[in-house]
């Protein structure tokens, strides 16, 4: 492998614009020299944007990195430019997986074995997805993702432990729990999600020239949603069901926001 | 998307008319491609649909996650503005881009009717 890293690392000096560089990066990747390859598929993807293998290149390397948020947008962008990149959907099965969307993944996968039956490792993780394979829980989304002294952050908060949930800018949950309507706890699925929506709302504002974003108020079929930036790096999130009316949820979202960024301020 | 291309306008028509609002769009939420717009001057709308989808995308996950159902009508407010957004059915997403003192009870009944439209 040595060898052929070499090899491939003169190559692509001769030649930039090669497409050596997505052996070259996997090689890397496989060697766990996760810096080097981030660096040769961040320099590839800049030459070849429009590329769905280069995408997919730099989606592994930032998933061994633990770097789910990006490693989705990734897979997504290579989705978007190639539908049927089995890479991809197999990556983006790997993340659903990992944060419990077992409806989500067992789709993906399906989608990439109509596109390649023979691929063996898809037949597997498809089995897996479906429970007929080995027991295989889904690991955590990331081992940090622990609440940090979460009674604290919401402390006499109503919800404080199923309808109140305070994030950092890449989804890591900071305190406050939640649970779905049958009882289950979401937590770590609903901050997978929202990781990055505070950056996206903020950019969206930007653009339309509306200085800072204040919040998101969303209505579900059967619950509102409201999202609150306490601070330009954290998100708040809190859920009641739709009896509550949406104004109320706006003073409950603006008390949290309140003790979210003193809980902020004094962990800084 | 069910609706012809000339009943976009006629979608577009019943939000714009709203006091306040400075512009409205139709997006495609999978991929954020405008698909009809009306928009003031200035503003960027390629960019701002790519965002709004994106935004749609992740809400609706997390907001199915939470068992909450999939959103039906979401309103991003800002200091100076508001983007209010209702997703149809059929995979569109109806903007409007908004005063800070809109009504925004009348914009959301619009962009409902304006859904329905659109389909």
């Amino acid at each position: 492998m040595a060898d052929e890293i070499k090899t491939l690392s003169s190559q692509l000096a001769q030649d930039p614009d090669s497409l050596v560089f997505l052996r070259l990066g996997e090689l890397l990747r496989q060697k766990g020299q996760l810096d080097t390859a981030h660096r040769v598929a961040v320099t590839g993807l800049e030459r070849h944007p429009h590329l769905p293998d280069a995408h997919d290149l730099y989606a592994r390397i930032l998933a061994d990195k633990h770097d789910y948020e990006r490693a989705f947008d990734e897979w997504d962008m290579a989705l978007r430019i190639a539908p049927d990149h089995v890479g991809a959907l197999k990556g983006l099965a790997f993340l659903y997986f990992k944060v419990g969307d077992v409806q989500q993944a067992a789709a993906h996968l399906e989608a990439a074995q109509r596109v390649a039956p023979d691929d063996p490792g898809v037949a597997q993780a498809l089995a897996i997805a479906r429970g007929e394979g080995a027991a295989a829980e889904p690991e955590p989304i990331a081992p940090a993702a622990q609440p940090i002294e979460e009674a604290r952050v919401f402390a006499g908060l109503e919800g404080a432990q199923e309808g109140l949930l305070l994030l950092d800018a890449s989804g890591r949950v900071l305190g406050g729990a939640l649970k779905d309507p049958a009882g289950r706890d979401v937590t770590e699925a609903v901050a997978a999600y929202l990781a990055g929506v505070s950056q996206e709302a903020a950019r969206t504002v930007k653009l339309l020239g509306l200085g800072k974003w204040t919040g998101l108020a969303a209505e579900g079929h059967l619950g509102h949603v409201h999202l609150a930036p306490p601070s330009s790096d954290a998100l708040l999130l809190v859920v009641r069901d739709r009896a509550v009316p949406m104004g109320r949820l706006a003073i409950i979202a603006q008390r949290a926001a309140l003790a979210a960024r003193r809980w902020l301020e004094a962990h800084a | 998307m069910t609706a012809p291309a000339a009943a976009y306008g006629k979608a577009l028509d019943l939000i714009t008319r709203v006091r306040g609002v400075r512009g409205a769009m139709l997006v495609s939420a999978e991929d954020g491609i405008v698909v009809a717009e009306q928009l003031m001057e200035g503003i960027k709308g390629p960019a701002v649909s790519a965002l709004a989808a994106s935004v749609a995308t992740r809400l609706r996950r997390a907001m199915e996650a939470a068992g909450v159902g999939a959103s039906l009508f979401w309103h991003l407010q800002a200091e100076h503005g508001a983007l209010l957004v209702v997703p149809t059915p059929g995979g569109t997403l109806v903007v409007a881009v908004a005063e800070p003192d809109v009504n925004v009870g009348l914009v959301r009944l619009e962009l409902l009717r304006a859904a329905e439209v659109v389909g």
